[in-house]
């Protein structure tokens, strides 16, 4: 029994936390948008069909791999169609090897919930969130690596 | 006198930020002249008649543009015997984004069957103007006098996905409200969308 348990803990490991991508939609989602624990959070709006998204993930996984041991967390939530989920988000994440946490966000009512990210955002994307317990911002626009270590150290201090 | 000139001064260089931030409900909108799909130039004042106009900033690529063809075609046939004809503005540049080329654009034109002008912003001088940040991107303009003004920005509805779905008809309600002599409530709205494609 013990055997059979370690050998699913093992598969979970080996093929990432990615057998699965929980689907929410906004009021679910909301709790994750902000913290009251000793963590920095990175929050990036993308989808699989947004290109210039998909130019700047790496920047986002290169933060969440460096940034790992000093409790900074990526969250990536993924604004496709839900209907895509195992022809495109899922291969995508696989394909890319995604290793940051992915949410879908499921929400159509998108004028309500955007001003609730934040309201400024006009509703493109990519869009981020960077927040702890004491500040937060928020950016429309594409990242570079050095823009985003810049403001992820500028947060830790 | 001096006083004078620097306060004007000021206001001018008030009025060229806030224009470069693009437009809000209430401001004026300018006119412009683009090439439509069709090869002639196409500008607002080319329909003395009409009421007002929904300008669209969309495009080929974008699935949020896409999933909003075919409501856009049908406001257009609603609305444009009532005096707001859609005018649909492709503001991305095909060197970013290919897909949007003029020529694939009069693909897509021909394919779905437009009913409206298809503009392609060469060189991109409109949407900034206008402040466009996304596809699709509403600007809806009521016609006061010799002014365009703007009436409403924002999202065609609440629901990009599913058109059986919508609850609040953002934009024909929008209209529907000028045509009552109302001003539209909501006149501003959000929605995702893709960022305007510019090269680097």
């Amino acid at each position: 029994m013990k055997a059979v348990f370690l050998t699913l803990m093992l598969l979970f490991v080996v093929t990432g936390a990615h057998t699965q991508v929980p689907t929410m939609d906004f009021d679910q989602l909301k709790p994750r948008l902000s913290t009251e624990d000793d963590s920095l959070y990175v929050v990036n709006f993308w989808a699989t069909w947004c290109v210039p998204c998909v130019k700047e993930l790496p920047e986002f996984e290169k933060i969440n791999e460096v940034y790992s041991d000093r409790k900074v967390k990526v969250l990536l939530v993924s604004l496709d169609n839900p209907r895509h989920m195992d022809s495109r988000v899922m291969p995508f994440i696989q394909e890319h090897n995604l290793q940051s946490e992915v949410i879908l966000l499921d929400d159509p009512q998108s004028n309500r919930w955007i001003p609730m990210v934040d309201e400024s955002w006009s509703g493109a994307i990519p869009a981020t969130i960077i927040f702890n317990k004491n500040s937060r911002s928020f950016y429309e626009k594409v990242f570079t690596y050095e823009e985003l270590e810049n403001i992820v150290e500028a947060k830790l201090r | 006198m001096k006083r004078i000139v620097m306060f004007l001064a000021f206001t001018l260089v008030a009025i060229a930020m806030i224009s470069a931030q693009g437009y809000s409900v209430g401001d004026k909108a300018v006119d412009f002249r683009l090439k439509n799909v069709d090869g002639n130039y196409v500008s607002m004042s080319d329909y003395p008649d009409a009421k007002g106009f929904v300008v669209v900033f969309t495009c080929n690529h974008c699935p949020y543009a896409v999933a909003y063809e075919d409501r856009l075609i049908e406001l257009d046939k609603t609305y444009r015997p009532k005096g707001f004809p859609v005018i649909a503005i492709n503001p991305n540049d095909p060197a970013a984004e290919p897909r949007d080329s003029y020529e694939l654009m009069q693909v897509r034109a021909r394919e779905k069957g437009f009913t409206f002008p298809y503009l392609f912003d060469e060189g991109q001088k409109v949407y900034p103007v206008y402040g466009a940040t996304r596809t699709p991107h509403i600007f809806l303009l009521n016609r006061e006098g010799n002014d365009l003004v703007v009436a409403y920005i924002g999202a065609i509805d609440d629901n990009y996905r599913d058109a059986s779905a919508v609850e609040e008809r953002y934009l024909a309600n929008a209209i529907e409200a000028l045509l009552e002599g109302r001003k539209p409530d909501p006149d501003f709205t959000r929605a995702i969308g893709c960022t305007i494609k510019v090269a680097n």
